[in-house]
């Protein structure tokens, strides 16, 4: 972590904050990193340091400034709302850019899925793309118009090959359409781009799901798929729930603005993890039973997996009670896990 | 009466470096074509930075970082998978060669965030060129002009020099080859090489052309051989002549040949000469190593394998007289940290390499 600085805090969007950082200067933000933040986060305990990913958004070529943008949520765990209390001149503590979901270059065509605030991850690539004459469509999902942070940016970088999808005014998206224009760019057929077609996704996990299915239904090629998870969207809103390990005596309260693992570890359990964004597979746990649902927030585990519900990676997934409509009682979820 | 402020000359710079870095944002030989496979794969350091070079199944040339992102083994020890892939000899992960980790071991997905660095590649003039830098910038036209490898008008082969030194005392030694005298007495080496004027000029395309004539001179051993061979029998003097064409950042084609004093060569008329190409092309291994790709080619007596054999070794020999000059230097280099390098007239070739490769380093933010 090293020394900060914000030089620019503005509202981009609905709930959406736009914060621009300068620091020493280091090697400038490739398109698809994030970096590091310290945040400062109000829990139980008092005021604690924590540690937030957040996609660069742009970075100055002299590597001295670094944007990022933050999405204040009433689910937030408390990064969104420090971000959100930041003001130019504030001092603040971030990493060097780090890279978890780079771009490859190369590809005759670039489908970019953006869902909500998913498109910061999205928006330097977009703009390297362009820059480059590369075949990019930028597709972007949000709930309503006000919540499509750099909308006009976009429009104005890619013109109609920018598509601002608004649920509100036009209904569901729909991936299926999406993914058969994908399929025909990729394959061999009319309408085929030399060097095939590849897509990046960020955004809430029923998109990224959806577009997984479809990406398996229509026989892509498993590896020209990408997708930048950070695991912060589960199927169901967080709520707070019940944990065990009954060998160890242990049960906590799970609470809807700290994670499992987090609960876990400060009720005494001396977990392996290693990513906290349901990557690695290092925080597997297997689960004894379950009152309610598994709301599988990781990307480990296979759908397989997931469905036969033995297993978790408690770093970004929770439990969930079940709805009313599919037979829940109104009891609060509860989760019992087993150590290995 | 007018306040003139004279523009004050830019600061030197690191002109005078005598470890001089490498720009990173540029095409770099990496291997003949030859050299990489669909059998096994290549370790090769290019620009500081280790790469596993391989070919797919349909022979396109791949080079990707080698290292494999979990734990770090090299994958130019592991083996080739697929059509397209290589697998990491430690823990058996797979990558394609886009560098995107294609299995892991015990799980049932991937990890999006596997992959491992590929860089951009292009096969030309019988090379296998990466670009270690940022791959947005790699525009495949600005790979040097070095067509007299593969045209059907000239014949030749080549070596390669893996050089102690770094790469700017190789540039240096090509773009003045007034060395020749005395380092290479015994083959091309002639005392009115350094008493004869030269020019050098920057062009308009940013190469760098370093123009010698030697009239009516004795042709030393390996150019009365030449000679020779396209005239047998062939006695008297010659008019010889040295252009030497820099390609930023590291590409050296020098334009070689003699013809029979009186016969028009320096007015361009070459009919009754010989004509050469010395190709060089120098890749910066580490700092104080480097990879240097040379070939000698030749526009007359294309069907001779002979000649062919004959000049790549005797160019091989005469290019070990400058291996051994390089290293020398290079250890002397070290031996005096407290000492400076001085320029001379004759380096005035070898000042504009450095004068581009320091803009370049600048335009990277490396200066």
């Amino acid at each position: 972590m090293r020394p900060a600085r914000v030089v620019e805090a503005r509202d981009v969007a609905d709930g959406v904050r736009r914060v621009v950082l300068e620091h020493a200067p280091g090697r400038p933000a490739e398109p698809g990193a994030h970096l590091q933040l310290v945040v400062h986060v109000d829990g139980p305990g008092g005021r604690r340091r924590e540690v937030r990913s957040y996609s660069v958004v742009d970075a100055s070529p002299d590597g001295t400034r670094s944007a990022i943008s933050v999405l204040l949520t009433p689910t937030s765990r408390g990064g969104g709302r420090y971000v959100h209390s930041l003001s130019a001149g504030d001092d603040v503590e971030c990493s060097a850019p780090l890279q978890g979901f780079p771009l490859r270059l190369g590809a005759g065509r670039y489908h970019l899925v953006a869902g909500g605030i998913g498109i910061t991850a999205l928006v330097a690539m977009a703009r390297h793309l362009a820059a480059r004459g590369a075949d990019v469509v930028l597709d972007h999902v949000v709930r309503t118009r006000s919540r499509a942070a750099y909308a006009d940016d976009l429009a104005a970088l890619l013109g109609d090959r920018y598509r601002l999808h608004v649920d509100d005014e036009h209904g569901a998206f729909d991936v299926g359409a999406l993914l058969d224009e994908v399929a025909a760019a990729d394959g061999d057929g009319e309408g085929a781009v030399p060097g095939g077609a590849e897509a990046y996704v960020c955004g809430p996990i029923r998109l990224m799901d959806a577009v997984r299915r479809g990406w398996e239904a229509r026989g892509l090629p498993a590896s020209t798929l990408r997708f930048e998870t950070f695991g912060s969207s589960g199927w169901y809103a967080p709520q707070p729930f019940t944990a065990c390990i009954p060998e160890i005596g242990l049960r906590t309260t799970v609470g809807p603005d700290t994670t499992l693992l987090e609960a876990l570890q400060r009720a005494g359990a001396d977990l392996m993890y290693d990513c906290r964004k349901g990557e690695c597979g290092l925080c597997r746990i297997d689960v004894a039973s379950v009152r309610g649902v598994l709301d599988h927030r990781d990307v480990f585990l296979s759908r397989r997996q997931q469905e036969a519900g033995t297993s978790m990676c408690v770093c970004v997934s929770r439990v969930a009670a079940l709805p009313a409509a599919q037979g829940g009682d109104g009891q609060p979820a509860e989760l019992v896990l087993r150590l290995p | 009466m007018t306040d003139v402020q004279a523009e004050p000359l830019a600061a030197p710079g690191q002109v005078n470096a005598k470890i001089f870095p490498f720009p990173l944002n540029a095409w770099y030989v990496a291997a003949w074509d030859h050299e990489v496979t669909s059998k096994k794969p290549l370790a090769r350091t290019v620009a500081g930075q280790p790469m596993a070079l391989y070919r797919t199944a349909d022979g396109r040339p791949v080079a990707l970082a080698d290292a494999c992102w979990h734990r770090l083994a090299p994958l130019s020890m592991g083996k080739l998978v697929g059509r397209d892939g290589i697998q990491c000899p430690y823990h058996g992960l797979q990558y394609n060669s886009a560098g995107r980790c294609t299995k892991m071991p015990a799980q049932e997905t991937v990890n999006p965030s596997a992959l491992v660095t590929s860089y951009p590649v292009e096969q030309r003039y019988r090379y296998v060129w990466v670009w270690p830098g940022d791959p947005l910038l790699a525009d495949p036209a600005s790979i040097p002009d070095m067509h007299q490898m593969d045209s059907p008008e000239w014949a030749g082969d080549g070596l390669t020099i893996e050089a102690p030194c770094n790469y700017q005392l190789v540039l240096d030694n090509l773009m003045d080859l007034t060395h020749e005298e005395f380092v290479h007495h015994s083959s091309i080496g002639q005392e009115e090489l350094s008493e004869s004027d030269f020019t050098t000029r920057r062009e308009a395309d940013g190469s760098v052309t370093v123009t010698r004539w030697i009239r009516d001179v004795t042709p030393p051993p390996f150019w009365l051989k030449n000679i020779r061979d396209r005239f047998p029998g062939f006695e008297g003097r010659v008019d010889r002549w040295q252009i030497i064409h820099y390609y930023a950042p590291s590409t050296i084609c020098i334009d070689v040949g003699v013809a029979p004093t009186g016969t028009g060569a320096p007015e361009g008329d070459r009919s009754q000469g010989v004509n050469g190409y010395v190709m060089n092309t120098i890749t910066p291994e580490t700092e104080r190593s480097s990879h240097y790709f040379w070939a000698f080619m030749r526009n007359y007596r294309l069907d001779s394998q002979l000649i062919t054999t004959q000049l790549r070794e005797g160019v091989h020999g005469v290019f070990g007289e400058d291996e051994a000059m390089l290293a020398a230097q290079q250890r002397a280099i070290d031996a005096n940290p407290g000492k400076e390098f001085y320029s001379l007239n004759i380096d005035a070739g070898g000042m504009w390499v450095r004068r581009i490769l320091d803009e370049m380093l600048r335009a990277e933010g490396r200066a």
